[in-house]
């Protein structure tokens, strides 16, 4: 069947520069490059390029540039490009769309119009160069109080486990199989260098990241692969999946191409075979049910450690996630509108969930108002770009923020989505044996680290500047953000008020 | 419930901002002096003031009514007072109510009405409250329930005078040279805005503890939202109020000593923890864990008292001045060293505590045979 999309990016080829070294043409996994002996020239398929920009970036002699196609069409409020294209690829293949990353919609991303406070005359801001600034945060059950013997004045009071991390912000779920083993080690080692944890995702721990076992979090989803006593043993605490922010309501399913031996093993299915995560936990369809599991992984794990719930942000995260700490969960994680996958359907990855902003929001003032946040710790997630945005979710009231997207970005990651493709040009969302080479764990894990740095410097600078010198100063702290350019009603969910008030 | 607000903060600003001048001093024999020194204390200290806001609280003060709460309630007119002045008739026996004697003075102006009143609980009407918790309603309903009355102190043998001018001037006025007591802390302040209202000068008081700050709280978001989870209500946005809260939450209500509170107030850099023993690490670690919206972060002194007790504490690098001395029983807690000099000029010691390091003054534990230091390494 002749294909009638048109490519969406133009290959723009420097006949001067270029020496047909085939460089592009080995770096593409999509076969946007041919070398054409005869002529000794390389050749475009435009069709098949994804805008990775993986061939421009190693061409030698700077020869290649990765337009968008100015191809138009007549304009059309309703009938935009992307519509049209959708319909021409299912007509043309039939089934789900499928796509990767994170949603790509112009919903209001609330970051941008969070603007942060600075100290000025009545309060000296702090010089984190020169003053201890203290990001050190720990993610667990907390009690209402402290109680001291009041004879000796020793403490009684035995806190729940909980985990230190040294910066606000922990690597998201990546399972092995979205994700290839080199991606997952260079999280392991950069984790375990910045003092955070990395989270193995739904696909199982694999032999080789047992040794940073001290830094993992381990995922209970709803296909419970690569589920056992050591792997729920080593963790430094277990997160139930019920969702996430990039499908919420849906299941994943890993074709069974994607499926090698190795992925097999630590998931422990056959391999060849597809990996299917049921849409809910079939053990889980009420809250009760949910509060049997916490407590069935506490006490398969003796109370050593905190068990968090997963959800995706939706409309009524509030209630949940007050029914998820009073179920027993010591830490919630919220996933939002803009979080990531390696694969979901587009229709449900474009139009389904909330805003993490506003879900962070109304989860916090829930918790409070029924006097239970210092019960469990948020951690939130869905397409964190930046430091300042990582402050504002504290100042909103998270506790800490997972990344995934970033980190992947620090790899080498340009969110071109064609992670569902298994092709990933730049080695990460693959398990092709050659592919993943691309990602050297030594690099990655430096990259990663420098990420973290970086931002680390960043949020004490700006925590400093508030006259801050600890984040949980922060925390919850409505009072260091304004809104611009939002609503009445869009102020009043995120408890800010207008900059200039 | 907004009308404190509205009085105190007519700008609605995100809290009201002062710097000031603070100065404590007590005798932890026991021994009752009259104000006079700390008069001329404070006074010293004008420069630090704008005239805004000047009080004082006084411990020891009414032995003859040691068992009453003392109530000292500003009103703006008659009809407030007699609406309150219904109110405690209801909850309480009156052994006296009076005037608090003042003099006219220039500097003075558009004075409210101050009464006092001495006020026994009855037993039938607490039911299952303390008398505190008892009390403290009372205090809430008159505070936010009765427009232009508020309630300057409530505590037993205790009082707050405060008013909207320069401290010795409130001084003055309050004829405050012919009280005496054991205890005394004295404020001078420099809002940033101009309220002009007689409730919104330091000390501020919940029951009998009492609270002068000087310093501005970053952390006020966070440890407000964390006080309404018990129950506290910040209606005056002033951050000096969310440290009469916590002081209240953690000393009254879960019943932890002064120097624990110290150490959630201004708690120990995770640095320092790391070379305690590791007794004294887990229960600093664990005061973090639990209590850390309470850490107050930003500038400040305060200078914090209750019955028998004064505590001098500043943020933990000490982005606010305070100076302790002593002289023999006496102890002193002041922004500037010169005041203190100026009422006792041969001292025995006189420092600079560190930041987040407790002054303590207690009739339990007399200067002379304690240290008013809490035991706490010093921070390098």
């Amino acid at each position: 069947m002749k294909s009638y999309l048109p490519p969406r990016f133009v290959i723009d080829r420097d006949a001067e520069r270029c020496i047909a070294c085939q460089v592009c043409v080995r770096q593409c996994s999509f076969d946007a490059h041919a070398y054409d002996e005869e002529e000794n020239e390389i050749r475009s398929y435009e069709e098949n390029c994804v805008g990775c920009h993986r061939c421009s970036v190693f061409c030698p002699t700077q020869a290649l540039n990765i337009r968008l196609n100015p191809l138009s069409y007549r304009p059309n409020v309703n009938w935009r490009p992307e519509f049209i294209e959708d319909i021409i690829r299912q007509s043309e293949g039939g089934g789900v769309l499928l796509t990767g990353m994170g949603n790509d919609k112009p919903y209001r991303v609330y970051w941008d119009h969070l603007v942060l406070n600075a100290s000025q005359v009545t309060n000296p801001s702090i010089d984190p160069l020169r003053e201890p600034m203290e990001l050190r945060t720990f993610l667990g059950r907390k009690p209402d109080r402290v109680e001291l013997d009041p004879a000796s004045l020793s403490l009684k009071t035995q806190l729940a486990p909980q985990v230190a991390i040294e910066l606000p912000v922990l690597f998201s779920a990546m399972s092995y199989g979205a994700v290839s083993l080199n991606v997952q080690e260079s999280l392991a080692r950069a984790a375990t260098e910045a003092g955070t944890l990395f989270n193995i995702g739904e696909g199982g721990l694999h032999q080789n990241l047992y040794k940073y076992a001290n830094n993992v979090i381990v995922q209970v989803a709803s296909g419970r692969f690569g589920v056992h006593p050591q792997y729920l043993d080593v963790a430094r605490f277990i997160e139930i999946k019920i969702g996430q922010g990039a499908k919420p309501g849906i299941g994943g399913h890993l074709p069974g191409g994607k499926v090698s031996e190795d992925v097999a093993e630590t998931r422990m299915i056959p391999a060849g075979t597809d990996a299917l995560s049921p849409a809910p936990q079939h053990d889980i369809y009420s809250i009760e049910d949910l509060a049997q599991l916490i407590y069935a992984l506490k006490e398969a794990t003796n109370y050593t450690k905190p068990v968090c719930v997963k959800i995706a942000a939706v409309h009524n995260s509030a209630a949940i996630a007050s029914g998820m700490v009073r179920a027993g969960a010591d830490i919630i994680a919220l996933d939002g509108l803009r979080g990531a996958t390696g694969a979901a359907p587009k229709m449900i990855r474009d139009n389904v969930g909330i805003p993490i902003e506003l879900a962070i929001a109304s989860v916090d003032t829930r918790l409070r108002e029924e006097g239970i946040r210092n019960q469990a710790s948020i951690i939130a997630a869905g397409g964190f770009r930046n430091s300042a945005d990582i402050v504002k979710a504290v100042a909103l009231g998270a506790d800490a923020v997972y990344i995934a997207t970033a980190a992947l970005i620090a790899l080498g990651c340009t969110v071109c989505q064609q992670c569902p493709t298994g092709k990933c040009a730049w080695g990460i969302a693959t398990t092709d044996p050659i592919l993943s080479k691309r990602v050297n764990p030594d690099i990655g894990a430096r990259r990663l680290v420098n990420l973290l740095r970086g931002w680390s410097l960043e949020i004490k600078e700006m925590l400093g500047g508030m006259g801050i010198n600890a984040l949980e100063s922060l925390r919850g702290n409505r009072l260091h953000l304004r809104g611009v350019d939002l609503t009445d009603g869009e102020l009043d969910v995120l408890g800010v008020r207008l900059a200039g008030r | 419930m907004d009308h404190w607000k509205r009085v105190n903060n007519p700008y609605d600003d995100d809290k009201v901002i002062a710097a000031c001048s603070l100065f404590g001093m007590m005798d932890t024999s026991g021994r009752r002096f009259s104000g006079g020194d700390i008069i001329t204390a404070i006074a010293n200290m004008h420069e630090r003031g704008n005239g805004l806001g000047g009080g004082f609280a006084v411990y020891g003060l009414y032995p003859q009514y040691a068992e009453h709460y003392a109530f000292h309630v500003m009103y703006l007119n008659e009809a407030a007072r007699r609406e309150a002045e219904s109110l405690l008739e209801d909850g309480f026996r009156v052994a006296l109510a009076e005037p608090v004697p003042t003099r006219k003075i220039r500097a003075i102006e558009n004075s409210p009405l101050v009464w006092r009143y001495f006020l026994e609980v009855r037993i039938q009407d607490r039911q299952t409250l303390s008398h505190d918790d008892y009390v403290l309603d009372k205090v809430m309903r008159i505070n936010t329930g009765v427009r232009d009355a508020f309630v300057f102190s409530s505590g037993k043998d205790m009082a707050v005078f405060k008013g909207v001018g320069y401290p010795e001037d409130i001084a003055n006025y309050f004829r405050l040279e012919e009280y005496q007591g054991y205890l005394w802390t004295a404020h001078g302040r420099f809002p940033t805005n101009t309220p002009g209202w007689w409730g919104g000068a330091h000390p501020f008081n919940i029951l009998d503890w009492t609270v002068n700050h000087n310093g501005e709280l970053s952390s006020y978001g966070t440890n407000r939202r964390y006080l309404e989870m018990f129950g506290y209500h910040c209606t005056m946005q002033t951050d000096t109020e969310v440290i009469a809260y916590a002081v209240d939450l953690l000393m009254r209500r879960h019943k932890l000593p002064t120097e624990v509170v110290a150490d959630i107030l201004a708690a120990p850099l995770w640095s320092q923890i790391e070379r305690e023993d590791e007794e004294k690490a887990t229960l600093h670690t664990t005061l973090r864990q639990v209590y850390g919206s309470l850490l107050l972060n930003g500038p400040f002194t305060v200078v914090i008292a209750h019955q028998g007790e004064m505590i001098g504490l500043t943020d933990r690098i000490r982005l606010r001045p305070l100076t302790a001395a002593t002289k023999g029983h006496m102890l002193f807690l002041s922004s500037e060293e010169s005041a203190i000099r100026l009422v006792c000029p041969q001292l025995d010691r006189a420092w600079n505590p560190m930041g987040g390091e407790p002054i303590v003054g207690s009739l339990e534990r007399p200067l002379g045979k304690w240290e008013p230091v809490a035991v706490k390494e010093a921070t390098t």
